[in-house]
């Protein structure tokens, strides 16, 4: 099996982070396809799958071109282990029932989406350009999920438990998408990544909106997991990555 | 899943700007403001539409196909609605 370990300057983490976080929670929605409630939605999924895998894509790109090894995207994509993933640990969370996949969505979109649009004004202009091409398609996501939120809390009594325990599951991954780390600082100061700080606001403005709507109650800030932004995955990631990196690494090179 | 949670939706869409929107096909949703939702993820994937309209199936009347002789065949002894029907004088040239 061929493993590689990028160097990561805090430019190449920092692209990294956004890379595994975009493909990660694509390959989450992939798994449901064809297997989705209704078909409009198995369409819906697969459609922000590939709008997230079009972003990891574009980031895994910039990241090979940052790094200067002569690698691939391809190469960073299939070819590091788990413990060099950068994801957040929300996007790794299992489907679960189809409440908890679109919450897990719900909260991640209404993060991305105010974050790429302030990163559409990062001085880095590949990210830049990435950023105001991703923040249309998460504008689509947030409304999607974000509808549907508000749908099943507001709807049979059965929708509504299994949304509420989805939100009890989740909310304590919802921390770690405003941390700050020495990286991050580097990258801020530098006008390069936006700070979560400011995309707070806005995520907590579209949450309460939508949970109200959805006649659900904000869980009290409490205790946040931490990790996936270090490499500190739950026990999830590790099987979300062998199908997906098993044909890469078993025929290096293979194309279509 | 049910008829009652997920109605059936008829989806219309416009193309271009300055053409009719026409009739795509049908999706399941609880509500508008999803079926637009689900119209936009079924039916414009390759860059269809400007526009989606979504309209409720149980609001559209139909004609029943029991009645196609009486509202149809009448039309088929008409023949001078069609233009083909209209000799153009060589002087007119193209039209």
């Amino acid at each position: 099996m061929t493993t590689i370990t990028v160097t990561e300057t805090p430019l190449l983490l920092h692209t990294l982070r956004l890379a595994d976080s975009a493909l990660v929670l694509a390959q989450r929605l992939s798994e449901w396809c064809g297997h989705a409630p209704m078909l409009e939605e198995d369409l819906a999924l697969a459609n922000i799958a590939l709008d997230l895998l079009g972003q990891a894509r574009a980031l895994y790109g910039y990241a090979a071109e940052v790094e200067g090894a002569g690698r691939d995207e391809d190469a960073i994509a299939f070819l590091r282990d788990a413990p060099q993933f950068r994801n957040l640990l929300l996007v790794e969370q299992p489907n679960g029932d189809f409440a908890q996949t679109i919450l897990r969505q719900f909260l991640f979109s209404a993060f991305m989406h105010p974050y790429w649009s302030a990163g559409a004004a990062s001085r880095d202009g590949t990210l830049a350009a990435i950023a105001a091409k991703a923040e249309k398609e998460a504008a689509y996501h947030v409304r999607h999920s974000g509808e549907w939120v508000i749908r099943l809390g507001d709807g049979t009594d059965e929708s509504h438990a299994r949304i509420l325990a989805a939100l009890d599951e989740l909310w304590p991954y919802t921390g770690e998408m405003f941390e700050v780390d020495a990286i991050d600082r580097v990258m801020i100061d530098a006008g390069i990544a936006p700070d979560p700080l400011f995309v707070r606001a806005a995520w907590d403005a579209t949450v309460d909106r939508t949970l109200t709507e959805a006649t659900l109650a904000r869980p009290a800030a409490g205790w946040m997991q931490s990790g996936g932004r270090r490499g500190a995955h739950s026990e999830h990631l590790g099987h979300l990555l062998a199908p997906m990196q098993h044909l890469q690494r078993a025929y290096p090179g293979a194309r279509w | 899943m049910t008829e009652a949670y997920m109605p059936l939706w008829e989806v219309f869409i416009r193309a271009r700007a300055g053409l009719a929107h026409r009739h795509a096909g049908s999706v399941h949703a609880p509500d508008a403001e999803m079926a637009l939702q689900a119209a936009r993820d079924t039916y414009t994937r390759r860059g269809e539409g400007l526009s989606i309209w979504v309209v409720p199936s149980v609001a559209i009347t139909a004609s029943d196909p029991a009645d196609k002789d009486a509202l149809f065949e009448p039309t088929a002894s008409k023949i001078s609605r069609h233009p083909t029907f209209y000799e153009v004088p060589d002087e007119v040239g193209n039209m």
